[in-house]
């Protein structure tokens, strides 16, 4: 049986205090660090691992940590990307809410990698439970010698601080994130230059997921071949999957990278409800292509995901059953991406607010001879051509939906009304 | 501890004050309830920023209100997750109890009406989130008992809205 490593602690009593979280091991691969490797060797550690960043994109955590430069003129910040907002995500919450000193645990031995002295967490303003009992762990932490000066009586100096979000989704993308940080509106940022060289406050910046950084104490404890034996090669480890919508026992799930959706969807989260079949997942969150029901067997992980043409993202899988129309779920995916783009560049902003003006109006039955062909030119225009992956999302999750579930979006448009109600 | 005050200690975790203005407005909001004109020009000075700074975040990010709402604000998830578990009929309940329209505050102002985006809570949907609280797994039960609970809390208040409720002339 899979051992659970991530969510060890979600389910014991008073997990997110201190005396829990030691009592199980907790802290002791930070002690480890800062005795056993220097920085260099916790990123060679990192990068024979294999790991790869849980926020969506999957870049190599190793490699996105080297290339800070070693000496820089200015201080070197990581900040933790806890903002998830991604609809049909929810692992990084569960995380905080019940074990924040792992996230912390990871965040320090990643600072000292990195080299950075300052740590912010840029956590969603609506988790107020995740945010007092970070702050609370924090406030622990600190007291026993674990942040601020001279942890653990090494010459490593750090704290890390909680920032609250204000309600917009664009401050997952890293970089709108970081202005968001610096106290404006959140808008991606042009690259390069790289967050790694100019960052927060132009200086050199990590910035990792929350499920990213508690694999690292695990990695420091158990080391890289442990983490690299778990999964597919490309893409080891284990991993957090989120499972909601149209399934008999939503939840969160750790199990390998690399399990069969199906087996995800059907044995662990008990498949569809009583008398219904599944007619489709969206494998990542709303900015993964929908995957109809014959397209269920398959690895969930970032490269066998995207050759079968979507994308492990956040592992946030939501089911479908044959009960509900596709055209109403592609409707409301569209609404929430207009409903988030910032304003920054026109496809994301113009193309978005005209797809959900033609979705609403198919949905409601009153659809017209050509708008299928005028979706399909929309998704065009906008996927490509947009400053950041908001509307490369929005655009690809469309076109699964027309390409998968074009008979639906027809039957609206022809039998001028919904067939599902 | 003053909003001042509490204001100046968030500002030192940042080098430069223009980042301590979201957490600012967030602590004047939850001493104002809401963030109109003055009080964000009272927080742009207390940071010593643009006033112009402030009021583009509090005009940016969903979580800030520059008009009041009610004592209880209800933000009824109505994201994919939530939508598929019928958030939707739980909107149109909520409508019917309380007489209003989303985007709108009860009469006697203790209830604001919205819809939201994924509230990160999707394991537990329907979700809404009322205050610091998320309520998950409704179902119309769970949202009218929720609703007596809230009404509860300020027992003068919901005498009040039961006799505004009822028809004029009786």
């Amino acid at each position: 049986m899979f051992e659970r490593v991530l969510l060890k602690n979600v389910d014991v009593p008073d997990g997110h205090l201190l005396s829990t979280y030691e009592a199980g091991g907790g802290y002791r691969a930070l002690a480890k660090a800062l005795t056993e490797y220097t920085p260099d060797e916790i990123i060679d550690l990192v990068k024979r691992s294999n790991l790869r960043g849980r926020g969506g994109a999957g870049f190599p955590t190793g490699m996105k940590w080297s290339f800070v430069p070693k000496r820089a003129d200015k201080p070197k910040y990581l900040c933790c990307n806890a903002d998830e907002g991604e609809p049909g995500t929810f692992k990084d919450r569960i995380v905080m809410e019940r074990d924040p000193h792992q996230l912390i645990e990871g965040i320090a031995i990643s600072a000292y990698a990195i080299g950075a002295a300052v740590a912010y967490v840029y956590i969603r303003g609506e988790y107020v439970l995740a945010i007092r009992r970070l702050e609370q762990a924090i406030a622990e932490a600190k007291a026993k010698g674990y942040l601020g000066a001279r942890i653990l009586g090494s010459d490593f100096n750090f704290i890390v601080h909680v920032h609250c979000g204000a309600g917009a989704y664009i401050c997952g993308e890293e970089t709108a994130m970081l202005d968001s940080l610096e106290g404006k509106r959140a808008q991606p940022r042009l690259k390069p230059p790289f967050p790694a060289v100019a960052g927060l406050y132009a200086s050199p910046t990590v910035i990792n997921n929350v499920e990213t950084l508690v694999c690292v104490p695990h990695i420091v404890a158990r080391g890289a071949d442990w983490f690299r034996s778990i999964g597919p090669e490309k893409s080891p480890g284990p991993k957090l999957y989120c499972v909601s919508g149209q399934v008999r026992k939503p939840g969160l799930y750790e199990l390998p990278m690399g399990i069969p959706l199906r087996e995800l969807v059907e044995d662990h989260a008990g498949g569809p409800p009583p008398g219904r079949k599944i007619k489709a997942v969206i494998p990542g969150g709303v900015s993964a292509p929908v995957i109809p029901e014959r397209g269920l067997d398959v690895g969930m992980d970032f490269d066998t995901l995207a050759a079968a043409g979507t994308m492990l993202g956040s592992a946030g899988v939501i089911v479908v059953d044959d009960a509900t129309c596709m055209v109403r779920v592609a409707t409301r995916i569209i609404e929430f991406f207009h409903h988030e783009s910032c304003g920054k560049c026109t496809p994301c902003r113009e193309g978005l607010n005209w797809v959900v003006k033609v979705l609403r109006r198919i949905e409601a039955g009153e659809g017209a001879a050509g708008d299928m062909e005028q979706l399909d030119m929309l998704c065009k225009g906008i996927f490509g051509n947009t400053f950041c992956a908001l509307g490369d999302g929005a655009a690809m999750g469309l076109r699964a939906s027309l390409a998968h579930f074009r008979e639906e979006f027809v039957a609206h448009i022809e039998e001028r009304r919904c067939p599902f109600h | 501890m003053t909003m001042r005050e509490k204001i100046e200690q968030a500002a030192e975790r940042y080098p430069d004050q223009r980042s301590a203005i979201m957490p600012a407005l967030l602590i004047a909001q939850s001493e104002h309830g809401h963030l109109p004109g003055p009080v964000l020009e009272e927080v742009a000075d207390i940071l010593g920023v643009e006033r112009i700074w402030v009021y583009e975040l509090a005009t940016f990010y969903t979580l800030f209100h520059t008009e009041p709402v009610g004592m209880f604000h209800l933000q009824l998830c109505d994201n994919v997750s939530c939508m598929l578990r019928r958030s939707e009929d739980l909107l149109k309940h909520l409508e019917e109890v309380l007489a209003i329209r989303k985007g709108v505050t009860t009469g006697d102002g203790l209830f604001t009406l919205s819809t939201v985006e994924c509230l990160g809570a999707c394991e537990m949907a329907p979700v809404m989130q009322v205050g610091d609280d998320y309520h998950g797994n409704l179902d119309i039960e769970r949202i009218d008992a929720l609703l007596a609970r809230l009404r509860a809390m300020v027992p003068d208040a919901a005498a009040a809205a039961r006799a505004a409720a009822e028809p004029s002339g009786n």
